[in-house]
Order: C-alpha cells, then sequence, then structure tokens
C-alpha cells in the first residue's frame, strides 16, 4: 500500500499484516516436529545464521563494551562509585544491550541473507519446483532457518556480552585505573542467575522475531529484482521495530514480576 | 469457434480432463469455458500465442490454482475437490519441467536430482545412488553428476531438471515451454527425450509451448489455444491444414492478424504531433 493511502487504510493494511504473519507463524510452528527429523538442514542453517555472524557480533561486542566502560565511569565517578563499573557494564550488557544489539546485528546480517536467499527462490521458480514434487517448501526451507535462528541469536548473544565485558574490562582497569578486584567481585556478587535468564529469554525472542520476520517476508516476496529487494529492507526495518517493541514488552514484565 | 479437425479427439482414456473451465485474475478472463483432453501415452501439445494462459493452464492442472467454474480432472481426480495431502499425494506421480529448470541451487546435479527421492523415499543410499545415476545416465549428464548446478549451461540444466522430474517414474509429464533459450543441439537433445520418454517408458507428456515446428515433429495431438479457448484441436498436420484465420496466423507465424501486431493505442498521428507532446 502507498504511502499516500489514507490513514485507515494503512493502519488496516498493518493489522492484516500482523494476521498473516500469526497465521505463517503457526504454518511455521506445526511443521518444527517433522523438520527436526532432518537434523543436518538446521545444522547447516546455524552455520549460516550464526557462525557466519561470529566476527561481526564480537566486534561489535567489543567496542560496546569499551564505550560502556567509558560511559559508566564518567558517570559513576561524580558519585564515588568507580569501583561498581563492573556491575553497571555487566549488568547492561547481559540484560540489556547485549540481547538488543545481537538481535539488530542478527537481522541486518543472517536476517536479510535468509530474506533475499529465500525471495530468490521464490524468484527462480525453487519454491514452486518443491511444491510441485510434493515437498512442502515451509518444512524444507522455512522452519530449518527459523529454528537456526532461534538457536543462534541466544549463542550469539552470550558471545556478545562476554566479549562486552572484556572490553569494558580493558577500558576500565587498563586505561581508567579501576581496581581489578572489585571490577570482577562486585560483578560476581551482584549479577545473579535471574539477571541472566532475562537476558536469555530476552534474545530467545528476539531471535524468534527476527528469523520469524526473515523467513515471511523472504517466502512472501514478490518474484522480481525489486521484490526481492524489499522484501530484505522490509525484514530489517520490522525486525527493529519488533525487537525495540519486544524489549519494551519484556523489561516490563520482568520488573513487574 | 472450435476448429475440431479430428473427431478422434473426443476421450476415450484421459489421464487429464479439463471441462468447461472458467478462471481470471483482476476482472480479466484468461480462460471462459476451455475444454481439453491429455489421452494416457500420448504427448500432447498445448500452442498458443504468448499470453493465451499456457503457464496458467498447468498451474490449474497442477492445483496450485483453482478454476472459478468448470472442473479438471487428473488421473480421474478432480483436482479443486483434493486437500493439500490429497494433492500432494497426486503430485507424486506427476512430474514437471519448469521453464527455466528451477533446480535448487543450494544442491549439486546429484542432489537435485535425488532430492524427490530422498523427500518420499527410504531408499537405502546405494540404491538411491544408482537410480540417480540412471536417470542422469538418460539424460547424458551421468559425468556432470558432481557439478554445480551454477556450472551448467542453460540445456544442461534443463536436462538435469527433466531428470528430476523422472526420478519418480511419472505417470504424467508436464512440460512449461521446454524449448526456450536452447540452441540447436539442445533443442533437439530435449526433443529426442520427449520423444524417448514417451516411448521407452510409457509416459503421457503434456508440452505447453508456442514452438510450432519442433512440437510438431513429435506430439500426438495438440490443442491451440486463443481468447481464453481452444480454437483447433488434432494433428499438427491437420491443424496446418486448418483454415481459420487464427490457426492460421498461428501455425504459420504471420505478424498481423486476428492476434493483432499493435496494441490497441490511441491515433498515432495525433499521438505523435499532438499538443500533449
Amino acid at each position: 500500500m502507498s504511502a499516500a493511502a489514507p490513514y485507515h487504510l494503512r493502519l488496516a493494511d498493518t493489522f492484516l499484516k500482523v494476521g498473516r504473519v500469526a497465521m505463517f507463524l503457526v504454518r511455521t510452528g506445526s511443521q518444527c516436529l517433522p523438520a527436526l527429523r532432518r537434523p543436518r538442514l538446521l545444522i547447516a542453517q546455524i552455520y549460516n545464521a550464526g557462525a557466519r555472524s561470529l566476527i561481526i557480533v564480537m566486534l561489535c561486542g567489543l567496542f560496546v563494551g569499551m564505550v560502556l566502560a567509558l560511559q559508566g565511569y564518567d558517570l559513576l565517578q561524580r558519585f564515588g562509585s568507580e569501583s561498581a563499573l563492573g556491575v553497571a557494564a555487566a549488568l547492561g550488557l547481559v540484560k540489556e544491550l547485549g540481547p538488543v544489539i545481537t538481535a539488530l546485528l542478527f537481522a541486518g546480517r543472517a536476517g536479510t541473507s535468509l530474506a533475499s536467499e529465500i525471495g530468490l527462490m521464490r524468484a527462480t521458480d525453487q519454491l514452486s519446483a518443491m511444491e510441485m514434487m510434493a515437498v512442502d517448501p515451509v518444512r524444507h526451507v522455512v522452519v530449518p532457518r527459523f529454528l537456526g535462528g532461534i538457536i543462534a541469536v541466544p549463542l550469539l548473544t552470550a558471545i556478545f556480552d562476554a566479549i562486552g565485558i572484556f572490553g569494558a574490562q580493558m577500558i576500565g582497569v587498563g586505561l581508567l585505573g579501576v581496581e581489578s578486584g572489585s571490577f570482577w567481585s562486585q560483578m560476581q556478587s551482584a549479577v545473579t542467575t535471574a539477571d541472566i535468564r532475562e537476558g536469555l529469554v530476552k534474545s530467545l525472542c528476539f531471535g524468534a522475531a527476527c528469523s520469524l520476520m526473515a523467513v515471511y517476508e523472504g517466502f512472501h516476496a514478490e518474484p522480481t529484482a525489486e521484490g526481492v529487494g524489499l522484501a530484505t529492507t522490509r525484514t530489517v526495518v520490522s525486525s527493529a521495530i519488533l525487537t525495540l517493541l519486544l524489549d519494551y514488552m519484556l523489561t516490563a514484565a520482568f520488573l513487574g514480576s | 469457434m472450435t476448429e475440431s479437425t479430428t473427431p478422434a479427439a473426443v476421450a476415450v482414456d484421459p489421464i487429464v480432463d479439463v471441462r468447461g473451465v472458467s478462471y481470471g485474475v483482476g476482472g480479466r478472463m484468461i480462460f471462459s469455458g476451455l475444454d481439453l483432453q491429455a489421452q494416457r501415452g500420448e504427448i500432447t501439445a498445448v500452442m498458443g500465442p504468448s499470453g493465451t494462459g499456457k503457464t496458467t493452464l498447468l498451474r490449474l492442472l497442477m492445483g496450485a490454482i483453482a478454476p472459478a467454474s468448470g472442473r479438471v480432472a487428473v488421473f480421474g481426480e478432480d483436482i479443486s475437490a483434493l486437500d493439500r495431502r490429497g494433492l500432494y499425494a497426486l503430485r507424486r506421480r506427476v512430474g514437471m519441467l519448469f521453464q527455466n529448470g528451477a533446480l535448487l541451487t543450494d544442491l549439486s546435479v546429484f542432489e537435485n536430482v535425488a532430492f524427490p527421492l530422498r523427500e518420499h523415499t527410504r531408499l537405502p543410499e546405494p540404491l538411491l545412488r544408482r537410480l540417480v545415476l540412471m536417470k542422469l545416465q538418460a539424460v547424458g549428464l551421468r559425468g556432470a553428476a558432481e557439478l554445480n548446478t551454477a556450472a551448467l549451461s542453460g540445456g544442461m540444466a534443463r536436462r538435469v531438471a527433466l531428470a528430476r522430474a523422472i526420478v519418480m517414474d511419472p505417470e504424467l509429464l508436464i512440460y512449461d515451454e521446454p524449448f526456450v533459450g536452447l540452441d540447436p543441439i539442445s533443442l533437439g537433445v530435449i526433443l529426442r527425450l520427449i520423444q524417448s520418454l514417451n516411448a521407452t517408458l510409457g509416459i503421457t507428456s503434456i508440452v505447453v509451448t508456442h514452438d510450432v515446428d519442433e512440437i510438431s515433429r513429435v506430439a500426438h495431438r495438440s490443442f491451440l489455444l486463443a481468447g481464453g479457448k481452444v480454437v483447433a484441436t488434432g494433428s499438427p498436420a491437420q491443424l496446418r491444414a486448418t483454415a481459420a484465420p487464427v490457426v492460421n496466423q498461428f501455425m504459420n507465424g504471420l505478424p498481423d492478424g486476428p492476434v493483432p501486431f499493435h496494441v490497441p493505442a490511441s491515433d498515432y498521428r495525433e499521438q505523435l504531433l499532438g499538443a500533449d507532446w
């Protein structure tokens, strides 16, 4: 629908799309068990979505941790609490920045790749060929990529967190002079299992959301070069919005509980 | 007007039976009252100018779309009445060759041909390997088994797709524009394969094409589509002898006639010299 369409029609179109995505999720979910009988496909997709995103996730995790240390130190020293830098960095990364930034990186690196790959399969009749061979393309193409994303994002998040904490320690302890013992010991005593669980739940949800949007947009792409390009763009936009929306809802839910 | 040039066109044992089918998209009718039958063991050619709905007809036959009215029966089963499971069961008995081959680009030649067997059977690997190599041998590409699909020429890709289409030993084989974009050698190879598969394996074939000369050499019966229905049926020789203008135009490749060369437009002189321009 064009941007010039009346507001209420665009709103109705958005709700329709939400419904279509939900129905696609149900269709995908119903094929998850049969697809798990072919672990080879799933492992290949975890490699494609996860291992190939490793470098960018590690680099970004390092820089985010370093920036967090600089900003955190600047804030904490105003209250004479520089020794709490380790706690601040760890909690910020584990509960918030790790899951969110990893999901956004995943959407930009692996999500676009998934959407364009499936979109090109649509444009070159590969999905139709599967249908004609009595092979459900949702089971064979969509589900392994969807599950691969759900598994890969929490693993990438854990790596992002670890590298981020290393970056914060490098700047905080190595450059700004925070005492190493208090950096690590305060972190160890303040970060609880519940914090890690919160981060894990978030990363699982974000992984599911980003993977779903990527496979949905790719599967429903117009079978043209422009259509595949638009599907890729929509994947990034909708994944980012969905990730941040879910982040707010999950944070509110965890704080409420 | 249907120029029925052969009384034998009446179905005796039709594997595909299309009766009174109407189908339209976006308010434009593609078919209105289409009747067509493909007999068991024959090569049936479906011809017609571009845009007459030949590929749409294949989508109707495979149950990818449903007719607005009328009946499409394959192996005696009404396609529209089948649920997803029934449709998939029927499709296992049908092979389809896509216009561009539609090979799975992440798989090798061997794995492309093996794909339907891996999905639908639990054959032991040695037997599966032999079957795939036999099908590749039939299309002359056993030596290319380990190649990546990106390394194939257009003609080779079409032959791999043909090997994949016959690997489940289908009763019905559907070809969508199999000659498009092929050099004369590849075209001859595909033509010979269509004929030999039909003769040796007894496969019923439906070939959708607008290449009159090529298909005339192998087809037992031809249907010519125009204006949303069959305008002539019969053997290629009978179609050539038909006097109907639309049949004559198509069979002899005349640039203008009932199918106009020009898309309807406003007055040429006025558009070139008018004030708006």
